[in-house]
């Protein structure tokens, strides 16, 4: 950073933090939100808040900025729905390794290479023409980060966490999704450190399919239960 | 009552925009605010349910108007303040930043990949035998809320207060958060998903035949 940029960043902070904090941290612990937090001055971009904050940490010598650019690989060209998608084709094609899938899939998946944070205790819970599963967490945004990656967006908005619950159905349909008369939805809150992967219903004229080819037609949407499982025209 | 983290159920948020997503990250602060959480969770000063609790006590007005990353640093920075890793005067560049104690602890980038992958589980060992049997009728303690602190942390949301359900599933004892995000101790309890008909949690349901599973704690949990 040059010195003027600095000199913004560090601005920007104090801002922010001065507002921030006389909302946020009074004197008593845990009981935060029973004031009102007048944000007169608006806070920085938090583009420049991050960045601070980087800095102060990096200079107490608590963050190695190359730990969170490693950290970011990982995330962004590592671990992704990928390792789903193997999971399911190998479902789909392996009747022992789909019995014990749903048995107990935290060792099996661990075995293919997929443990870890966010993955800690993994269920999957299988699609079949009576029920369709579809998996949220209403009070924060858990999600098997081993097998799918970083949640998308709506996966973390309010509308998904407010409507998947009371309103699965109409949630489905902004997904362009539509179920059988007769099949029945069971959404799964997350509200433990459990995590949820769907094993999606394979899809009709796939017999005899590899494990890599099946791969290519499972999406992320159809392991968390917005999507279904399709072969392109 | 609740906070606003526990927005289950809630009306008027409008369809879900599903279209795809190209990037993992849309802003490269967005990433950096990721890993900083990460790294400085790696230096121990608090768990995961500390840190949940730290974004949920956000006031509400923050909470809506904050994107998801800018949640995660406000809870960071509270946190930080709150464990004394960082002084008010640092954060707002009144004073010099002093090299903590707490260094030796730094993630380093080579310790990434081992840290990620260990990750943390929340199974322990517990005293308490599970009460209840898959199958087996309960209900749902009649708040949702944290019975050692008020305004805690608690993993019951607010829609599934006073409900009955249907145990479906045994998941073996776990860190209770309500103490944990507390300081107060692990608390290993038996976790049970359970299983609500629509009917049971809302007035108008979807569709009579759908149900909620959740994860719950047995102290969450009453036989009916």
């Amino acid at each position: 950073m040059g010195a003027r940029e600095e000199a913004r960043v560090w601005a920007g902070l104090a801002l922010w933090t001065r507002e921030f904090l006389r909302g946020s941290l009074p004197d008593m612990p845990h009981d935060h939100s029973d004031h009102d937090h007048p944000h007169a001055l608006l806070p920085p971009e938090p583009a420049l808040r991050v960045k601070a904050l980087e800095t102060l940490l990096t200079r107490k010598g608590l963050v190695d900025p190359a730990a969170l650019d490693a950290i970011i690989d990982t995330y962004e060209n590592k671990i992704g729905p990928r390792n789903g998608a193997h999971v399911v084709a190998r479902a789909w094609t392996d009747p022992a390794f789909r019995a014990a899938l749903i048995a107990d899939a935290t060792p099996l998946v661990a075995d293919l290479g997929y443990y870890g944070r966010q993955g800690e205790h993994l269920v999957v819970v299988e699609n079949t023409p009576e029920v369709h599963n579809m998996v949220v967490c209403t009070l924060c945004s858990c999600y098997p980060w081993p097998l799918l990656g970083i949640p998308p967006g709506w996966y973390k908005s309010d509308a998904y966490r407010a409507r998947a619950v009371r309103a699965p159905r109409a949630v489905l349909a902004d997904f362009g999704v539509t179920l059988n008369e007769g099949t029945a939805v069971r959404v799964w809150d997350s509200t433990a450190e459990v995590r949820y992967l769907v094993l999606p219903l394979r899809p009709e004229g796939t017999d005899g399919w590899s494990e890599e080819a099946l791969m290519d037609l499972v999406t992320r949407d159809s392991m968390i239960g917005t999507g279904v499982v399709t072969v392109p025209e | 009552m609740n906070r606003v983290h526990d927005m289950g159920g809630r009306f008027g948020d409008g369809p879900v925009d599903g279209r795809p997503e190209h990037a993992v990250f849309h802003e490269d602060w967005q990433a950096r605010a990721l890993a900083l959480t990460l790294a400085a969770g790696a230096l121990g000063k608090w768990n995961i349910d500390m840190s949940r609790h730290a974004r949920e006590c956000l006031s509400p007005k923050d909470y809506t108007a904050f994107g998801y990353y800018e949640k995660w640093i406000g809870g960071l920075v509270a946190l930080l303040v709150e464990q004394g890793v960082v002084s008010r005067a640092e954060l707002s560049g009144i004073g010099p930043a002093q090299f903590s104690e707490l260094a030796t602890r730094k993630l380093t980038a080579d310790a990434v990949g081992d840290m990620l992958a260990r990750g943390s589980p929340a199974n322990r060992p517990c005293d308490s035998a599970p009460l209840f049997v898959v199958g087996e009728t309960v209900r749902t303690r009649q708040f949702a809320e944290n019975t050692f602190v008020s305004g805690g942390h608690t993993r019951l949301p607010t829609y599934a207060a006073g409900a009955q359900g249907k145990i479906l599933r045994y998941q073996g004892t776990h860190v209770l958060p309500d103490s944990s995000a507390h300081g107060r101790g692990e608390a290993a309890e038996p976790l049970y998903a359970v299983a609500f008909a629509a009917s049971a949690l809302w007035r108008h349901p979807e569709n009579p035949d759908d149900e909620v599973v959740l994860d719950l704690w047995q102290s969450y949990l009453v036989a009916a």
